[in-house]
């Protein structure tokens, strides 16, 4: 009974944002709308609005310090709250986030991070994971999309790809029955792929695309990705309007890097949408140019999925582009779309100009010039 | 004196590592000159465009006279009425040590609730471990990338392919990924094997261990640990997602990667995609005793079937390797060549190449140039 009713809000919650959806769809660019979480229903009465900022370790503080700048000329009214993430040794010995930073973003449900380094084989889980299961980030969204101006070997690439990010391979379930033998125990359950598949339906619809592609590999592991299929295909009928198709993850593979003309809007576990998304980053530019945003039932958080390049950090070398499109991902989800026009606008128009490009670009430009550029076009 | 020690027992090493696999190629070395004995090789057609492309390569093979019979044997999964048994492919295999095979559909379900695939089963019972599949650019075939040359070698009778799975409670359920250190380090000290033998200078360890700390951690040791014993070959590791991203941006970085099962798969898919699509990569499944030649890229092509479009050059490209490994090089190049010469002219293209003509027509083609 009680699960009828939320389908029934949500599904007006839906038809509201398709709305919104088809009046941007007149400019040419990321589109983001996200319309599961409770917390775009939200109404904000205040003016300013207060929004959670991890810089990150490496080049995160020049990065977020750059978008500062550029939200700060927009004249975006968003009010920062920078928190440090360091782990620290909670109460019960475990090292972890400190409870401030939770707090922080559990307030203002939305969150713009940097990126944050991962200790390799250090025994604690990652930071990246810990926030991910702290506010029950299920889905994470990474739109790419070929820009103009920095050329690659592949156009025209328009695809989304929406990820479960709860479980799966992902699961953290391990262990070695005898000495040199590990199982590893990948996770799927109906509830979260539910969840995620829905997700993508509504992200379909919000945003105009065509098409749902459910990418799988059922004909190997046939029932915890025949489960995954099987929600995906039930939640297919409940959006008619959308086509749906079902594929094989080396199929999508080997179609991707042929024609990625192909794809609109891709759904899969978590491992598959790893792998995915960051080939898809590859075909636009890699990933200083391709936004993330992690939708989640305690909050949104968005956050450049690059490296911290610890080489070129405090050097005014790195490229903000990734983390400029994730907030304006964000702004999207706050629904200040204008600004987020306006701002994106002006990145694509610098990028497309050419002239004052980051070394990984193919330019010369330091990170404050092109920030400094981009605050001259707004 | 140690340093002395140190290197002549690290050659000795190599050295009895490098005779210790293919073993097939001495056992048929008898049949290698001309007009010698001849050979028996299985031939599963497949489904899909399989058997179109099975009967394209038969008519090169007659066309170059090659002494080569073939034992055919149709197994399938999606036509199990229809299909020989199991049993007897894997006999008619083990007999005769190589086997020619196109691409067996997999369907989502068994009729009979199995979870494993007749293409795991096939593997499991040859112990197939290995899967080499050598990404090649071909001549005049039109691609965003140049010059690619990468071998992909894929662990494939473990990991996700495992086929454990269950439902703990309705709506949960679990699958286990098995990793082995015996297995991670044969397919390891196979793909060094196979970079020293081909005069390769590199290999990369493919995987996904800083999540996956136990069971991508121990492949990852394992490659590791065999690297120390392989000093002239470089040797480096690089996380999955990466290397997708690196094979669509730079794809030449790669010399021979090592893979665990499911990143094998998805690797040999999109370095297919790079040099021109499923049609036309040629790879092979090595166990101690046989191997069996089969596309890289295992799509079944089941939209065509019967409309005469399929390329066929993965096919003849695995006849021709097929031929190499029992030793019967000349036969070997005559089919290489015709088929380069075709591409190269580039006058008979299928229409995944971007041309009209049918498999018919190319198959016809690569016969016109066998010289």
């Amino acid at each position: 009974m009680a699960a009828r009713l939320i389908q029934k809000i949500l599904k007006s919650i839906g038809v509201n944002t398709s709305r919104f959806g088809q009046e941007r769809l007149t400019d040419s660019t990321v589109h983001v709308k996200v319309s599961t979480a409770p917390t775009s229903a939200r109404g904000f009465a205040s003016g300013s609005r207060k929004v959670t900022l991890i810089p990150g370790d490496g080049i995160g503080p020049e990065i977020s310090a750059a978008v500062q700048k550029i939200f700060t000329t927009a004249n975006v009214p968003i009010e920062w709250e920078s928190v440090d993430v360091t782990p620290v040794m909670g109460p019960d010995g475990k090292y972890g986030i400190p409870q401030a930073a939770i707090d922080s973003v559990n307030t203002n449900k939305i969150g713009l991070k940097g990126p944050l380094m991962t200790p390799v084989g250090k025994g604690h889980r990652s930071l990246n994971l810990a926030l991910r299961k702290e506010f029950n980030l299920y889905a994470n969204v990474r739109p790419c999309r070929s820009l103009e101006g920095y050329k690659t070997l592949y156009d025209d690439v328009d695809v989304v790809t929406i990820r479960e990010n709860t479980e799966g391979e992902y699961s953290g379930i391990e262990h070695e029955i005898v000495d040199g033998v590990v199982q590893s125990i990948k996770l799927i359950t109906e509830e979260a792929s539910k969840r995620v598949a829905e997700y993508a339906f509504q992200y379909a619809k919000a945003n105009n695309r065509k098409k749902v592609t459910v990418v799988h590999k059922a004909n190997i592991m046939r029932m915890s990705d025949g489960l995954f299929l099987r929600c995906a295909r039930d939640m297919a009928e409940k959006y008619p309007e959308i086509q749906f198709e079902e594929r094989y993850l080396d199929t999508v593979c080997l179609n991707m890097v042929q024609d990625p003309k192909k794809y609109d809007v891709l759904v899969m576990p978590n491992l598959y949408g790893d792998i995915l998304s960051d080939m898809c980053a590859g075909l636009v530019g890699g990933l200083g140019l391709t936004p993330s945003g992690n939708m989640g039932l305690n909050g949104a958080l968005f956050e450049s999925v690059h490296g911290t390049a610890p080489d070129i950090a405090g050097k005014d070398l790195a490229n903000p582009t990734a983390l400029l499109l994730s907030a304006v991902m964000m702004l999207r989800h706050m629904e200040l779309n204008e600004h987020a026009d306006k701002i994106q606008h002006a990145c694509f128009e610098v990028i497309k100009e050419g002239k004052h490009l980051t070394g990984d670009l193919g330019g010369k430009a330091k990170c404050s010039e092109f920030t400094n550029e981009i605050c001259g076009k707004l | 004196m140690a340093l002395l020690a140190r290197t002549f027992g690290r050659t000795l090493m190599q050295a009895t590592a490098v005779r210790s696999i293919h073993t097939t190629s001495a056992v048929n070395q008898d049949s290698g000159a001309l007009g010698g004995s001849r050979v028996t090789c299985t031939l599963i057609p497949g489904d899909g465009v399989g058997p179109e492309l099975v009967y394209a390569l038969q008519e090169v093979f007659k066309a170059t006279n090659a002494p080569v019979d073939f034992e055919n044997y149709f197994l399938s999964e999606v036509n199990p009425i229809l299909s020989a048994k199991l049993e007897d492919v894997v006999a008619s295999i083990q007999k005769n040590k190589v086997c020619i095979k196109g691409i067996l559909a997999t369907p989502d379900y068994s009729v009979a609730g199995e979870l494993e695939t007749l293409n795991m089963k096939l593997r499991r019972q040859l112990d197939l471990y290995a899967n080499v599949v050598h990404v090649r650019s071909l001549p005049n075939v039109k691609t965003r990338h140049q010059s690619i040359d990468t071998v992909i070698i894929r662990e494939q009778t473990e990991g996700e392919y495992s086929a454990l799975e269950h439902e703990s409670v309705p709506g949960i359920v679990e699958c286990l990924k098995i990793i082995t250190s015996k297995k991670s380090m044969r397919i390891a000290k196979f793909a060094f094997d196979y970079a020293t033998k081909n005069n390769r200078k590199k290999v990369t360890a493919v995987h996904k261990a800083n999540i996956m700390k136990l069971g991508d951690g121990l492949f990852l040791k394992s490659c590791e640990q065999m690297a120390k014993l392989y000093p002239r070959i470089q040797f480096e590791k690089m996380i999955v997602d990466n290397t997708t991203m690196q094979m669509v941006q730079r794809p030449n970085q790669f010399d021979v990667m090592v893979t665990p099962n499911l990143y094998g798969n998805i690797l040999d898919n999109i370095g297919s995609g790079l040099v021109g699509g499923a049609g036309v990569v040629a790879g092979a499944s090595y166990s101690a005793e046989t191997v069996v030649f089969e596309p890289g890229a295992r799509h079944t092509f089941a939209e065509a079937v019967g409309k005469n479009v399929a390329n066929p050059t993965a096919m003849l490209l695995c006849g021709a390797k097929m031929l190499r490994h029992v030793n019967l090089p000349t036969y070997s190049e005559m089919i290489t060549n015709a088929v380069n010469k075709v591409l190269k002219d580039g006058k008979v293209r299928t229409k995944d190449l971007g041309g009209q003509s049918t498999t018919q027509d190319y198959t016809r083609a690569v016969i016109a140039n066998i010289h």
